[in-house]
C-alpha cells in the first residue's frame, strides 16, 4: 500500500522492484549528459527510482511548507520557495524561479536605474 | 532522429500519478506546478548523472554502476533515499535473475518438446527457437563489440 507522510518521511512504494518511469527515457537525459559513456543496467534502475522518491519528496515538502494548504492545492508558487527553504532543493533554484508582478519589477529597474545614475554623480564624502 | 526538447521531459501521467500519491487525498496539483515538477526531474536526473560519472571516473570506469548512483545521492544530499533505494535495488535484481531462469527453463521444456512431437510441430518451434537463438548470437555479438570498443 502507498503511504503518502508528511513531507520529510519515507515514503513507501507498494512494489519496490517496479518503476513506474520509463527507463528509456531516462536513459535519454541520463546520455545527454557530456562526457557520459556507458550506464549499467543497475544504474538505470537506480536512477528511475531515485527520480521516482525525488519527485514525492518535493511535492510532500513544498506542499507541506507552502500556503496552499488552505485551498487544498499544491501551485507553483510552493514548490518555487522550496530552494529557500531546503538546502538539497538549492540546485532548482534557477528553473523555479519566484514570480513577480510586472509593474513591481518595472518598479525595481527604475530604481537600479537611479542608483546607477547617482553613483556617477555622487563623490564619497566620508571622512 | 535529432532529440527534440520534449524528449527529455518524463511522461506528464507518470509524473502526475507520481505526485498525487505523495499528497494527502484530494489535494489538487495545478498545472503550473505538475509542469514545475517535471522540468525539476529532469534536472535531477541530469544533477545524478553528472554526479554518478564523477565517481566513475574517479575509478577510471567508463561504465556508471549501481554504486556511483549511490555515491551521487549522498554526494547531493539525498542520503534519505539510499536505504530504499538498495532495497529496490535487490528486489529488482532477483526479478531479473528469476526471469532469466524462467525464459531458460522454457528453453529447456521447448527442446524436450521437440524431440517427442509431430514434424509439423517441431518445425514451427525450430523456426522459433532459431530465432532465438539469433537474437542470442546478435547480444553476444553486440557484447563483443562493446568489449571492442572499452579495449
Amino acid at each position: 500500500m502507498a503511504g503518502s507522510d508528511e513531507g520529510g518521511k519515507m515514503l513507501d512504494f507498494a512494489d519496490s522492484r517496479q518503476v513506474s518511469l520509463p527507463i528509456s527515457r531516462v536513459k535519454l537525459i541520463m546520455k545527454s549528459s557530456p562526457d557520459v559513456n556507458n550506464i549499467n543496467q543497475d544504474a538505470l534502475f537506480l536512477t528511475a527510482k531515485a527520480t521516482e522518491l525525488f519527485v514525492q519528496y518535493l511535492a510532500a515538502y513544498s506542499y507541506k511548507k507552502g500556503s496552499g494548504r488552505e485551498s487544498k492545492c499544491l501551485t507553483y508558487h510552493d514548490l518555487a520557495r522550496s530552494p529557500e527553504e531546503c538546502d538539497t532543493f538549492q540546485f532548482l533554484a534557477d528553473i523555479l524561479p519566484k514570480k513577480i508582478l510586472a509593474r513591481d519589477y518595472f518598479k525595481l529597474l527604475e530604481e537600479k536605474e537611479k542608483e546607477d545614475e547617482g553613483d556617477g554623480e555622487e563623490t564619497d564624502d566620508s571622512d | 532522429m535529432a532529440e527534440r526538447p520534449e524528449d527529455l521531459n518524463l511522461p506528464n501521467a507518470v509524473i502526475t500519478r507520481i505526485i498525487k500519491e505523495a499528497l494527502p487525498d484530494g489535494v489538487n496539483v495545478s498545472k503550473e506546478a505538475r509542469s514545475a515538477i517535471s522540468r525539476a526531474a529532469s534536472v535531477f536526473v541530469l544533477y545524478a548523472t553528472s554526479c554518478a560519472n564523477n565517481f566513475a571516473m574517479k575509478g577510471k570506469r567508463k561504465t556508471l554502476n549501481a554504486g556511483d548512483v549511490l555515491s551521487a545521492m549522498e554526494e547531493m544530499e539525498f542520503q534519505r533515499f539510499v536505504p530504499l533505494l538498495k532495497d529496490s535495488l535487490e528486489a529488482y535484481k532477483k526479478g531479473q535473475k528469476g526471469k532469466k531462469e524462467a525464459s531458460e527453463q522454457k528453453r529447456k521444456e521447448k527442446d524436450k518438446k521437440t524431440d517427442s512431437e509431430d514434424n509439423d510441430k517441431s518445425r514451427e518451434e525450430e523456426n522459433e527457437e532459431e530465432e532465438e537463438r539469433m537474437e542470442e548470437e546478435e547480444t553476444k555479438e553486440g557484447e563483443n563489440e562493446e568489449e571492442e570498443a572499452e579495449n
